[in-house]
């Protein structure tokens, strides 16, 4: 098997000198990290770090200019049906002709395979995953009819109707109502809880402490990587945010507040 | 009169009224995937490779009328324009609207010179050519009706075999790359038959307006459909219509081009949609937006008499009294007040004065408790807020999730505190 040196074939992903550019202009430098199993991982970052890039890179959606990506040893394609994806939001059309439960059931097509139907077993795991999120009641309702959070929801609904080993999701806190958020916590939580691996973009450092075990500091390079609270400290949050201060010492405030409380 | 008589013409306009089918089947895929302006320089991009293959014909003896050739090269230079779009895109800093541009416009005017070229040499007679320009359904015969036909047969099966696939990428392209859906390949197929339904109406519909097929049965389906499969048989409805009534049209009336006739029909169909449809149509916004206005209406005036009762300690209210509250004229207030006692929320005493009914109570109240909730929430949250405001919500809970009203409950109730000792009028009802 092709595995590089200190790297383990057991890990969901392990990135080796991952570089990856847009238009000659570098946005992510040797990126080099193993993500470890059955944790709820954050990569945060401030913007134009390459957070959603090192997804999509680790997704093959963007090229990479060098270095190789192994998820449980083997590279993406040959594991495309252990991967979930919730892409951001705005990335999609929501004028389109289709409810919730039709967006859902995207995530089974992977499953149900070429010029297949879809099945009423598909339905049954897509309208479960709705229920997860808490959108049974929206899944014959127009995607364009619901507001932002539900959107997001029905997206989080898509992935877990993909039914995988590792959760990809690209900013899903994104500008959602607090029901919400609180709906992605739990569910969340609950995936960690049967053993799945969840990487989120995240933009908000106030929360990193309260839901995540570990965080990626990403500014073009992985900064630091590791448990929360080895890692999300004053001084890794400098180096990965510069001179941003405001932004810090409330991170600082909130981070010393959870140590305290929990 | 729109059975026609005639068999030759019978099986043209049903070689139209497939084409028409068939457009609208790829055109809803080709609208949703936002490539609508490509099908525009495809098929102007055809004219050259016309009258190549017609130079090239009768250069090898041929009369030039050969209809397979024709499209050959229509076909060949459909697919040479697209190239040349996705060239320019990938290689310059040009957007897609100006790629398309360049290739319609350079394709078109090399297509005239060629033609005009091409109708300048001494053997074969190229007069039928102009005919693909703004199509000429009277030049088709029998045998071009059944191409046709059977080109749309296939074309409908196999966008109706490749339609989860076709949803998936018009849809969400990046996701459908992470399930490892080729779609390069998909992209090609699609525009491959858009460059097959192009060519086979540039006889009837003719190039200029070719892309309309495509796009207006589409658009106009838009407005009726709620998911894809509704809307591909729409689509096609409207196309096969429109084809029908087109070529009858211009069959009954001679020295009419069949393409703009069609043409018409199509827009006809989409100004129809586009007033009566029932996503957006304007018919149905206009009566949204009536019933939105009515709400709030019927909520401004519930709760201005909620509050008055709250402040004055009164239990009724003169008509005058609810005019002066609001930038509201006595009609006005009459009006809703009238509304209102219909739905049973009010009603007026023998001395002219309007209650609160029993159930108008608790509505008010209900609204009364949301708007607070919503006021301090809004002054309190203010960093959050705009994202998780939903004041149209009917419970404020559904929202904000019943700890984080309960929450902004004791913020209004020491707000309250402060400014006066009588309890709120503000029951929690969950």
């Amino acid at each position: 098997m092709n595995v590089e040196v200190g790297h383990s074939a057991s890990s969901p992903v392990s990135i080796h000198d991952l570089t990856v550019a847009y238009h000659r202009k570098p946005v992510l430098w040797d990126v080099d990290l193993d993500i470890p199993e059955g944790k709820l991982i954050a990569i945060v970052g401030p913007n134009g770090a390459g957070k959603s890039t090192l997804i999509k890179a680790i997704l093959d959606i963007v090229p990479r200019a060098s270095g190789n990506i192994l998820l449980y040893g083997k590279p993406f394609k040959k594991q495309r049906k252990l991967v979930a994806y919730v892409p951001q939001r705005e990335s999609v059309d929501w004028d389109f002709p289709i409810d919730a439960l039709g967006v859902v059931l995207m995530g089974r097509y992977g499953k149900i395979g070429w010029c297949k139907p879809v099945l009423r077993k598909d339905r049954k795991i897509a309208m479960d995953a709705l229920e997860r999120v808490g959108m049974v009641e929206y899944a014959h309702r127009q995607i364009n009819q619901l507001s932002g959070g539900q959107q997001q929801r029905v997206f989080l609904a898509r992935a877990l109707a993909q039914d995988s080993m590792i959760y990809f999701m690209d900013e899903p806190f994104a500008s959602v109502d607090a029901a919400t958020e609180r709906a992605i916590v739990q569910v969340l939580g609950d995936l960690r809880t049967s053993g799945k691996t969840i990487v989120v973009v995240h933009h908000d450092l106030q929360t990193v402490p309260e839901y995540f075990d570990n965080v990626i500091l990403l500014n073009m390079r992985v900064v630091a990587h590791g448990s929360v609270e080895e890692v999300f400290t004053d001084e890794n949050l400098k180096k990965t945010y510069g001179g941003r201060l405001t932004l810090l010492s409330e991170a600082a405030d909130r981070l010393a507040r959870g140590k305290v409380t929990s | 009169m729109l059975l026609l008589e005639d068999y030759n013409t019978r099986v043209v306009v049903l070689g139209v009224m497939a084409l028409g089918a068939a457009a609208g089947v790829v055109g809803t895929f080709l609208l949703l995937r936002k490539r609508a302006l490509t099908a525009d320089a495809l098929s102007h991009a055809t004219l050259p490779g016309i009258a190549i293959a017609f130079m090239v014909v009768v250069a090898f003896g041929g009369s030039g009328k050969s209809m397979l050739g024709l499209l050959l090269g229509a076909f060949v230079f459909g697919c040479i324009g697209v190239l040349s779009i996705l060239a320019i895109r990938h290689t310059t800093r040009l957007k897609d609207d100006a790629a398309i541009g360049i290739v319609l416009s350079v394709f078109f005017g090399l297509g005239l010179c060629l033609l005009k070229i091409a109708s300048e040499m001494p053997s074969g007679s190229a007069a039928g050519l102009q005919g693909f320009i703004f199509g000429k359904a009277a030049s088709m015969v029998a045998s071009d009706a059944m191409m046709m036909l059977g080109v749309a047969v296939g074309i409908i099966l196999v966008t109706g075999t490749l339609r989860k696939e076709f949803t998936l990428l018009c849809f969400d392209e990046k996701f459908s790359i992470t399930q490892g859906w080729p779609v390069l390949t998909l992209d090609v197929v699609l525009m491959g038959m858009v460059t097959v339904v192009t060519v086979i109406a540039l006889q009837s519909v003719g190039l200029v307006l070719a892309v309309a097929m495509l796009i207006i049965p589409a658009a106009s389906a838009r407005y009726w459909a709620r998911n894809i499969t509704s809307m591909l048989i729409v689509s096609a409805l409207i196309g096969c219509l429109s084809g029908w009534l087109g070529a009858t049209m211009s069959a009954l009336i001679p020295r009419m081009p069949t393409g703009p006739i069609i043409v018409l029909v199509c827009g006809f169909w989409f100004v129809c949609s586009f007033i009566f449809g029932r996503n957006n149509g304007i018919i149905v916004s206009q009566i949204v937006r009536v019933q939105l206005n009515r709400r709030v209406a019927m909520q401004h005036l519930l709760r201005a008499m909620w509050e008055t009762f709250e402040r004055e300690k009164e239990r009724s209210i003169p008509v005058e009294t609810i005019v002066s509250m609001r930038s509201w004229n006595h009609s006005f207030v009459v009006r809703q007040l009238k509304r209102a006692k219909r739905r049973g929320h009010v009603t007026k005493r023998e001395d002219n004065l309007w209650i609160l009914t029993e159930e108008g109570s608790v509505e008010a109240n209900r609204i009364v408790r949301n708007h607070r909730l919503w006021e301090v929430y809004l002054i309190n949250y203010a960093d959050i807020a705009p994202s998780h405001v939903d004041r149209d919500a009917d419970m404020i809970e559904h929202v904000l999730g019943i700890d984080m009203v309960q929450k902004l409950e004791k913020l209004l109730q020491s707000a309250r505190n402060l400014q006066s000792p009588h309890p709120i009028g503000v029951d929690v009802k969950t």
